[in-house]
């Protein structure tokens, strides 16, 4: 085991998998001799070469429909998008277009893209440096969307958006890149995409999360039962879509109450999906309503310190949340 | 090697101007007569099927259909250039009947598809007719959205560079897809990278109901070639073997040097689809004046005056496409569609 970042993890992923696999390449803006915005195919070039580090012209819906083309031939393109805010251009290509292939010919082509997407907020980022993305393809059949949290489980999902035979959307939170560091096993090793994963066992409350929110959620669980109020059960999604919604429900079901965790906007969020699984698989377990820590029905987070901390979920917000429930 | 160059003057020049003025020339390099019987054969049957299809939506059996009438002659000119290669993809899009069928597909296939039944060898029955992926003819089309396929286009011939395979890509679009950002984002990395792409406008002067006038300020859109640095060039989109002569040229300079932008300049005979009612945008002389420039009745014409075929060979050939679309459609109307259990497969591939 060593101890990495997220960033360090998720090179180390795309480079195993690039010496195991020459049919994976990576392109995007920078991500040649400048080594990608946040240094995520930092080295590539100089190992890879240009032909499978391709630098692109500034052009977001290009790099997203010549990896779809590229995928068609039986490669495996890892486009990178800059900032999740940069996005849209790209949209038509993801939703639109990659969702639909495998349907759309009744599953005589594949599309297999992991789009890895760097998102989120609480960096001083503003509108178009901290959007949170992940509703809109968490909606989208025919994509599978990945949230990790921690170095070791965006290693182990990285590897397996890439092998995946299906359009991966790979959500890396930029806070956690440098500032959330874990073992990693020098040894080779995937994880499953589509497991949930328990990352503090608890009895009586379920709080769900996934991403940076994770680790507040973690922090607050912690000082909840420093303080005895409550044993806080902390489920990292890990994977959007598919849903593990055994993992969501057995916890539930186990615990009665249940809190949801993002920083992406309240309305029709993953966090909606997750209240209404419990609600209606799980309606006879709960014993309190299901309540949410989400960000508000405002577009991001702004710029000004003051605004940015009023947007974003906190630990302190999270145990008030988890006080309220314990008490109901 | 090539003679293409960058037009700008809105004239076919050198060869293509030969082939402009007329079919009384010899025949285009690689082509024997027996070739123009063959896609005098295809041009008969897609022209037949095209017809019964519109029939067919009159009759409530077909949802919809865009018609690819007056864009028989280009598209079989690149399909035969094509074939005479034998190492080419091509990206289509809606209004390519003729590339999709002429690559082989029988017209049972097609009615299948056209009338959403089981065996649809595009989607089976989940999109609009004959979209999808055929992939026994090197044909994909994933999309209605107009200009998506032109991307993809250029990713698969960076696939196919990567992994050393010298296949050439053609993609076709319309006047209409040459307004999307992403016809710009792709013909400019193909040129970056001078991938092996055949870009092909089919020009017939409408983006539905939207004049050429409207959709840009220049007349040709092979001019915009230039700014991608590759040639740019203006071909008689009506005229059968002038199709395949620039096709025929442009796939060794695709293979060799980049891409290419063919503008095959050509007609819609119909609506653009069979929802649509042409009389409210195209004033009745010009539709009627556009009949006139049919190309598969100028090819048929030209291929009885040069004696390839005799007037008794051409009815045959006519009365073998009746048959078969007869048949086809009564195949096809008999057959069942998808069954409702399909609804969730392939939603993810294994």
């Amino acid at each position: 085991m060593a101890v990495k970042s997220v960033i360090e993890a998720v090179r180390e992923a795309m480079r195993e998998e690039m010496q195991r696999d020459e049919r994976v390449f990576v392109l995007g803006e920078d991500v040649g001799w400048r080594g990608g915005v946040f240094l995520a195919t930092q080295g590539f070039i100089e190992e890879f070469g240009p032909e499978r580090v391709i630098d692109m012209p500034l052009a977001e819906a290009s790099i997203m429909g010549i990896a779809l083309g590229a995928s068609f031939r039986g490669m495996r393109p890892i486009p990178e998008v800059e900032f999740a805010d940069f996005l849209w251009p790209a949209v038509n290509q993801l939703i639109g277009e990659a969702a639909r292939v495998c349907y759309g010919t009744n599953g005589s082509v594949n599309a297999p893209v992991t789009i890895r997407i760097p998102y989120g907020g609480g960096i001083r980022g503003g509108l178009f440096h901290s959007q949170n993305v992940e509703a809109y393809f968490f909606h989208t059949p025919g994509l599978k969307v990945v949230a990790p949290c921690t170095p070791y489980d965006a290693k182990g999902l990285l590897k397996s958006a890439i092998r995946d035979n299906n359009p991966v959307v790979f959500l890396e939170h930029k806070k956690t890149y440098r500032l959330v560091r874990g073992d990693v096993p020098e040894e080779e090793y995937v994880l499953p995409i589509g497991e949930a994963e328990v990352k503090r066992p608890g009895q009586n409350i379920t709080v769900v999360s996934y991403g940076l929110m994770v680790h507040y959620c973690l922090e607050a669980a912690e000082q909840l039962a420093a303080e005895g109020v409550a044993d806080v059960e902390v489920v990292d999604l890990r994977t959007l879509k598919p849903l593990d919604t055994e993992t969501v429900l057995e916890s539930v079901k186990k615990t009665g109450k249940l809190l949801v965790v993002h920083e992406d906007n309240i309305t029709g969020g993953v966090g909606s999906e997750i209240a209404a699984l419990a609600a209606d698989q799980a309606f006879d377990y709960l014993d309190a309503p299901v309540a949410r820590v989400c960000g508000p029905d405002v577009p991001t987070m702004p710029f000004a310190q003051t605004l940015e901390d009023a947007y974003m979920p906190s630990t302190q917000k999270i145990t008030e949340a988890l006080r309220n429930l314990a008490a109901y | 090697m090539t003679q293409l160059t960058n037009q700008t003057d809105g004239q076919a020049d050198g060869p293509l101007e030969e082939i402009a003025a007329g079919f009384s020339r010899p025949l285009p390099q690689g082509i024997a007569p027996e070739d123009l019987v063959d896609y005098y054969r295809r041009m008969i049957t897609i022209r037949t099927i095209d017809e019964r299809i519109w029939m067919m939506n009159r009759q409530g059996k077909v949802p919809i259909a865009a018609s690819g009438q007056g864009h028989e002659a280009a598209q079989l000119g690149a399909l035969l250039a094509a074939e005479k290669d034998g190492n080419c993809f091509h990206f289509p899009y809606y209004r390519d009947l003729s590339i999709k069928m002429g690559a082989g597909l029988t017209p049972t296939q097609v009615m299948l598809s056209f009338m959403g039944k089981e065996g649809d060898p595009y989607s089976n029955a989940r999109q609009f007719p004959l979209q999808g992926a055929d992939l026994a003819h090197n044909v994909i089309q994933t999309s209605n959205v107009v200009a998506a396929q032109l991307t993809h286009s250029v990713g698969y011939a960076l696939g196919c560079k990567m992994q050393g395979d010298d296949q050439v890509i053609f993609v076709y679009f319309g006047d209409g897809a040459s307004s999307q950002g992403e016809t710009h984002e792709a013909m400019n990395f193909a040129g970056v990278h001078r991938l092996p792409v055949i870009f092909i406008c089919e020009n017939n002067g409408y983006a539905i109901s939207v004049p050429q006038r409207m959709q840009m300020a220049i007349g040709d859109v092979a001019n915009r070639a230039e700014g991608y640095g590759f040639p740019g060039i203006i071909v008689d989109g009506l005229d059968l073997l002038a199709s395949y002569e620039a096709c025929r040229e442009a796939i060794p300079h695709a293979r060799r040097e980049g891409p290419v932008l063919l503008e095959m300049k050509l007609e819609r005979l119909m609506p653009h689809t069979t929802d649509d009612d042409d009389s409210r945008y195209r004033p009745r002389e010009e539709i009627e004046a556009v009949r006139e420039r049919d190309p598969v009745v100028s090819f048929g014409n030209f291929m009885l005056e040069q004696g390839y075929l005799t007037e008794e060979q051409e009815e045959e050939i006519r009365a073998e496409a009746r048959r078969a679309v007869n048949e086809a459609t009564d195949f096809a109307d008999a057959a069942q569609p998808p069954d409702a259990s399909n609804l969730h497969e392939n939603v993810y591939a294994p």
